[in-house]
């Protein structure tokens, strides 16, 4: 059974202590925690609805985040706005940060799109599926900030699997040599689909940042102040000049890999009790009801996830399907022969059926 | 005999492998405790360990530049990739060396490695979990490619694969993992290869006169669902199910084709430079003079693969494959 090692950087305990760090120390008002309180339960929400609309058939696949909300909005919450993320396919916590719509998002996983947002606009790259790819992306953007002579910093987030990946190593490599103000960061949530850590590492993953040169850290993923006080370090050390860092945010992946997975096949019931038990909105909440919250504060905020419940299961059955035209759109940035005369066979051929579904019906599955 | 699905007739010609072989050993992301996320190495790990189904860190180069050191030393590795979409980081290890290594050794190195790829579309999946991209392997020299097309030839063809001593490309069209068929399926086909016929020959799926549809994989289920509906039209298709890409039975085609006097060949990979060009190439090539129309195509755009939501449109399918044979038939 995994179990959360003791020498993880804390901030608050899992019972709802705050407990102080030297290397880290979180200036914080009551409020602001209430805010992060906030992010991590309107994320759950999300992300529990997203569930749910999956099982009713309105998309075809979720990837939870649960469990990772403290890691993703720590992260999140620490980054400024001229900073860029480069995110995988389960950062639901930081794209919230990024002010990205929930909407959005579900686009993917209902497959309208393969995008959804405009990544400039966000300072949050497209989610990317292929494990690794996006490291050595968040590198190269730092590098033109380097030679733009910008003050900004990046954040690109992998998981215990991908730190196998050969883009990972290398980005690492990349962003050390050439000092670059890149803060990776790996959610290990101790499963990579369904092998465990011990399959995928001999050493815990922030131990690499030493062999490129580079700070790691580890720290406790279930923690939102931890991890926002180590990210917003790291981001700072980053963007004042001195290179690169690892932040290792151990966690746990309290869902399954998707919904299309079954984790009973390869975990112990037992060891999810025991990380259900250490949920990173249990503490934040044992923290705010120790220091007085006020009852209308939840209250508002359970409204406030029934308003944005409302917004994703409505949202999700707006999206637009895309259109059989819309596949030769944005293929190429100039024209190109080939797309045009395959773009106008399409429309000749929808234009005998009037559209395609009113063909023969045959789906030819 | 049993009805057995295609994943498992797969799962049943790899365990036939392991027991046949010990130096046959598995490898691929998930395929231990999980079985792989189609479950075709479902409890082969609980039955000959994990030193012989091996679930590696989350690697592609990794894994197969590996399984190639393995080979080099006499094993004989069956690799899962576990979607076509992350075949690509390994990629490079593929195509420099596996398929090179034997000309280079000038025969002294044989890699008879198996790489399977569950591929194509048409299962509501997200990005890169629906791409064809046997064309890319196609194209390289030292690799042969092939894929099933029914559940009986998926347990015999894995088990020739694995007995190949060149590498294979092994393209499981996973949309047809769940499709059924009857058969026995504990027969070590290697050992006993009493009326199995070669992986490299194609099959005759349907006698037609009328017009030939080519296909593998995935789109020959589609092209018999076409020759049935043709057939209420009064028209009589052939549809050859070429199984294997690389090497390419020509001949089988030709004779198809000079019977016929019509080929449409129909892929999921997008048209441009794909599988079917060199078909049509080919077939031309041989046929020139007796084709009543020139090969045509159907298969995907030149675009990506697009969202599940619309796939529909860049999959063949029924009307598609039936306007091209209008086509041809109408030249
Ligand atoms: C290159 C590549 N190989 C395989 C996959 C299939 N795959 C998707 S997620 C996953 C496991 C990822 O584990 P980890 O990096 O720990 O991230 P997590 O899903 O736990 O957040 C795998 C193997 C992929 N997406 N990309
Ligand atoms: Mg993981």
């Amino acid at each position: 059974m995994i179990s959360a090692p003791d020498d993880l950087i804390q901030l608050l305990t899992p019972e709802g202590q705050r407990v102080s760090n030297a290397d880290f120390p979180l200036d914080i008002t009551d409020d602001e925690i209430r805010s992060l309180y906030r992010d991590l339960f309107l994320v759950r929400r999300w992300d529990n609805e997203a569930t749910a609309l999956q099982r009713q058939g309105e998309l075809a696949l979720w990837a939870q985040c649960m469990g990772q909300e403290a890691a993703q909005i720590g992260a999140g919450r620490a980054l400024a706005p001229q900073d860029m993320v480069f995110p995988s396919y389960r950062e639901h916590g930081v794209a919230w940060t990024r002010g990205v719509d929930p909407v959005a998002i579900l686009g993917l996983f209902r497959g309208t799109t393969n995008g959804g947002w405009d990544p400039r606009k966000h300072n949050f790259g497209l989610y990317t599926i292929v494990i690794g790819n996006q490291c050595l992306h968040a590198v190269g953007w730092a590098m033109a900030g380097m030679r733009e002579g910008t003050n900004d910093a990046v954040l690109t987030c992998f998981g215990d699997g991908g730190s196998n990946q050969g883009d990972v190593a290398e980005a690492f490599s990349f962003a050390g040599i050439y000092n670059a103000p890149v803060v990776f960061l790996c959610q290990n949530n101790q499963y990579a689909i369904s092998e465990p850590n011990t399959r995928q590492m001999r050493v815990p993953v922030f131990h690499k940042a030493k062999g490129f040169g580079f700070p790691g850290f580890r720290v406790d993923g279930n923690d939102v102040l931890a991890m926002l006080a180590v990210t917003r370090w790291a981001l700072e050390n980053a963007r004042a000049g001195n290179g690169p860092a690892l932040i290792e945010a151990f966690t746990y992946r309290i869902g399954a890999h998707t919904t299309s997975d079954d984790p009973t096949r390869y975990r112990d019931p037992e060891e999810v009790e025991y990380w259900k038990a250490r949920d990173p909105l249990l503490r934040v909440k044992a923290y705010l009801d120790s220091v007085g919250t006020p009852q209308s504060f939840y209250d508002s905020l359970d409204a406030e996830a029934e308003e944005l419940a409302q917004h994703i299961r409505a949202g999700a059955r707006a999206l637009v399907d895309p259109q059989p035209m819309d596949i030769f759109d944005h293929v190429y940035a100039e024209p190109h022969a080939l797309v045009e005369e395959e773009r106008a066979e399409m429309a000749a051929y929808i234009a005998q059926f009037g559209d395609l579904s009113a063909r023969h019906g045959h789906g030819g599955h | 005999m049993a009805t057995i699905t295609m994943a498992k007739a797969i799962n049943s010609g790899l365990r036939i492998a392991l027991e046949r072989d010990e130096k046959v050993v598995l490898m691929g992301e998930d395929i231990g405790k999980l079985g792989g996320v189609f479950r075709v190495t479902d409890g082969l790990q609980a039955q000959f360990g994990d030193m012989r189904v091996i679930d590696p860190p989350l690697a592609e180069s990794g894994i197969m530049g590996t399984a190639i050191g393995m080979a080099m030393r006499g094993w004989r590795p069956v690799v899962e990739i576990q979607f076509d979409g992350f075949v690509y980081p390994a990629f490079d290890q593929i195509v420099s060396q596996l398929a090179k290594s034997h000309k280079r050794s000038a025969g002294a190195t044989r890699l008879p490695i198996v790489v399977r790829i569950p591929y194509g579309g048409g299962i509501g999946a997200v990005e890169h979990h629906s791409e064809s991209p046997e064309a890319y392997f196609a194209h390289t020299a030292g690799l042969r490619v092939m894929s099933p097309a029914n559940p009986y030839d998926a347990f015999v063809m894995i088990q020739q694969a694995i007995a190949c001593e060149d590498p294979v490309i092994f393209f499981e069209p996973k949309r047809r993992y769940w499709d059924k068929a009857d058969f026995d399926d504990t027969v070590d086909v290697v050992a006993d290869p009493a009326g199995v016929g070669s992986p490299f020959k194609a099959r005759i799926a349907r006698e037609g006169t009328d017009l030939t549809l080519v296909a593998y994989g995935p789109m020959v289920r589609t092209c018999l669902e076409v020759a049935e509906a043709a057939a209420e039209e009064g028209r009589s298709l052939e549809v050859v199910d070429l199984r294997s890409i690389s090497p390419m039975d020509v001949d089988t085609l030709v004779a198809s084709a000079t019977k016929t006097g019509r080929m449409v060949v129909v892929h999921e990979a997008s048209v441009f430079c794909g599988v079917g060009a060199e078909i049509a190439a080919r077939v031309t090539e041989k046929c020139f003079w007796t084709m009543q129309a020139p090969v045509l195509r159907v298969g995907g755009m030149h675009a990506p693969y697009p969202p599940a939501r619309v796939e529909h449109a860049f999959l063949p399918d029924l009307d598609r494959v039936l306007e091209a044979v209008d086509q041809a038939m109408d030249y």
